[in-house]
């Protein structure tokens, strides 16, 4: 994150109003950093030479139009790709302070997703107690006492904002929920493992707005606790939560930037028309 | 006035309310149809229990075969049927699922995996006296089983394998991509995600399949005649509990049997019409243990289908 500070113009009232409590404009200390990333499905070259560097305790935003790559280069993080036969990836995606190769052939992407939790497009719970739900990260790592457990439980439900909702009805199915409050038990559940960076996948787009303005909400504090990369459809959201943004077109990294630069004096011409909404 | 550029607001009606009376003539169709079915169904339900009426009661559960109709029941046969269905849901349960689950969510997707499904399902069509033919050379001669409940047990369950495959491999592959990502998110390994979740997200249609599977097999009179089921027997197997310490005894497995459509298909064959009686009985009820099988694979996925709504 090169970018200095550039004071909002202010020919754009709603950006401004959103950016008033604009908060970081210099970058912390990198978390992660993408080095000549590229990644393939098959022969069909969707990440081309990235190199994109996550400021730790912050929150990232990957823009761009469908199709552009931004959620490709999210799985690169937690290497969900792996799921999938006939992919590669070339290149590397740093972690800090350990740097550890997220992408590396060496390193094992079960590994990779202890350490890195995603929250997907659409709310994925599993049709269990709310409560095992969150728990189930903890299970995997061995931990399996009561009290340890609902510690850790409680603590995590709370850091998504929905252990008032959701305290009397921890045994309950958490299919019963409201859509934003199963998207807001999601975070919980990546939130329970403590991970290093929180990746979101349009985690609003099947939402409301007003669970999406909680989710939104939610996001912007995560930012004290945890490192925050999160792919929007929705211009507004990255301008609302995130304080870096990055602008992908067809694979490539167009711009990256203080979000208050991008969305008020991009450098690049093709940024300016995507947020102007002139393709996309 | 125009309601289209082409059309009248008049043709049109008369145009859609010809287009809606074929619409109700199919539905005429499809119902005469069903109900045709169903008729028959019931109309030979019916005439089984019509047949058979006079044996209802309770000496005919409780009685052996006989020489005299009258005396006649379904005790061994009832029993033997039992006993097999318990062999059978054994073997066929633990592979059926564990072939299902490496097909679907381990084996690499290539040539010979695809060789190996288009079999399965093939496998599924195999006349059931072939499969009486290979238990009997390889269970009895090769392996010397013997002609027991143990070898018709693993006949039907090698009957009913494809079955129970095709439907657990459904019910796998119904479990969202987006469950799966999740549990793979948090960092479980393949087998977690599928013990921890996809395999229990599926008992629905994976019990379903085994009854189906069952209900198939409780009918199948050649592959058990084939391996040399006994039609005349006048004892029961060794009992598998026992009063006595470890309470199991697996003596029954290697006992000779017989069955219920065994007993059907002997009793049939009898020139003495008295034995018709007993045959329709018997025939009602294993119709009626099939349609039993069937009701508790409805309600199993119905109860999982509530739980469980993606």
């Amino acid at each position: 994150m090169q970018g200095e500070t550039s004071v909002p113009k202010s020919d754009s009232p709603s950006l401004s109003i959103v950016m008033e409590d604009r908060k970081a404009t210099r970058a912390n200390p990198a978390k992660a950093s993408a080095e000549k990333l590229n990644f393939w499905y098959g022969s069909n070259h969707a990440l081309k030479n990235i190199n994109l560097t996550i400021p730790e305790h912050q929150v990232s935003a990957l823009i761009g139009p469908s199709g552009c790559g931004k959620s490709t280069f999210l799985r690169c993080f937690n290497r969900m790709h792996d799921l999938q036969p006939d992919t590669k990836y070339e290149g590397a995606i740093t972690l800090r302070p350990d740097n550890v190769n997220l992408v590396g052939p060496e390193t094992d992407p079960i590994e990779v997703r202890m350490r890195i939790g995603m929250v997907f497009q659409k709310p994925n719970p599993f049709p269990k107690s709310v409560f095992e739900n969150v728990a189930y990260g903890l299970r995997l790592r061995g931990i399996n006492g009561r009290t340890e457990l609902a510690e850790r439980v409680e603590s995590a439900l709370r850091g998504a904002a929905i252990w008032d909702e959701v305290k009397d009805r921890l045994n309950d199915s958490a299919l019963a929920l409201s859509g934003g409050q199963m998207q807001r038990v999601c975070i919980a559940r990546a939130l329970a493992t403590e991970p290093e960076i929180l990746l979101f996948d349009e985690p609003t787009s099947a939402l409301d707005p007003i669970a999406t303005a909680k989710i939104e909400e939610l996001i912007t504090e995560l930012r004290q606790t945890v490192t925050v990369l999160i792919v929007t459809h929705n211009m507004q959201q990255a301008a609302r939560v995130s304080d870096f943004t990055a602008f992908m077109y067809l694979g490539e990294l167009v711009e990256v930037d203080a979000t208050s630069k991008i969305f008020t004096n991009p450098a690049k011409k093709a940024t300016e028309d995507y947020i102007t909404g002139r393709y996309g | 006035m125009a309601a289209t550029a082409h059309m009248t607001l008049e043709e049109l009606r008369q145009g859609l309310a010809w287009r809606k009376q074929l619409d109700k003539v199919f539905i005429v169709i499809g119902l005469a149809l069903l109900f045709g079915c169903l008729a028959i169904l019931a109309i030979l339900f019916f005439d089984l229990v019509r047949d058979g009426s006079a044996r209802f009661g309770w000496d005919f559960f409780t009685s052996f075969p006989s020489r005299k109709a009258e005396n006649a029941g379904i005790l061994s046969a009832a029993v033997g049927t039992m006993l097999i269905m318990v062999v059978t849901s054994l073997v066929a349960l633990p592979v059926g699922v564990a072939a299902a689950i490496y097909l679907e969510e381990y084996a690499p997707k290539n040539w010979f995996t695809g060789i190996i499904e288009i079999n399965v399902t093939n496998l599924a069509g195999v006349p059931s006296i072939v499969y009486g033919l290979l238990a009997l050379g390889l269970f009895v001669y090769q392996f010397h089983l013997g002609q027991s409940i143990l070898t018709a047990g693993l006949t039907l369950a090698l009957l009913i394998l494809p079955i129970i495959i095709v439907a657990t491999r459904e019910s796998l592959r119904a479990v969202p991509k987006a469950i799966r990502e999740a549990a793979y998110g948090l960092g479980a390994t393949r087998w977690e995600v599928t013990k921890d979740h996809v395999l229990p997200y599926s008992t629905g249609g994976i019990l379903t399949g085994l009854i189906l599977g069952l209900s198939r097999a409780i009918g199948e009179t050649a592959p058990i005649i084939t391996i040399g089921a006994l039609s005349f027997i006048a004892f029961l197997p060794p009992s598998p509990v026992t009063g006595q310490f470890p309470f199991l005894n697996f003596e029954w497995l290697m006992s000779g049997f017989t069955a219920m459509p065994i007993q059907m298909f002997n009793w049939v064959s009898r020139p003495d019409q008295a034995f018709q009686a007993n045959a329709a009985a018997a025939g009602a009820i294993l119709l009626g243990m099939t349609l039993a099988m069937n009701a508790v694979a409805i309600w199993i996925r119905y109860r999982f289908r509530k739980k469980i709504n993606w």
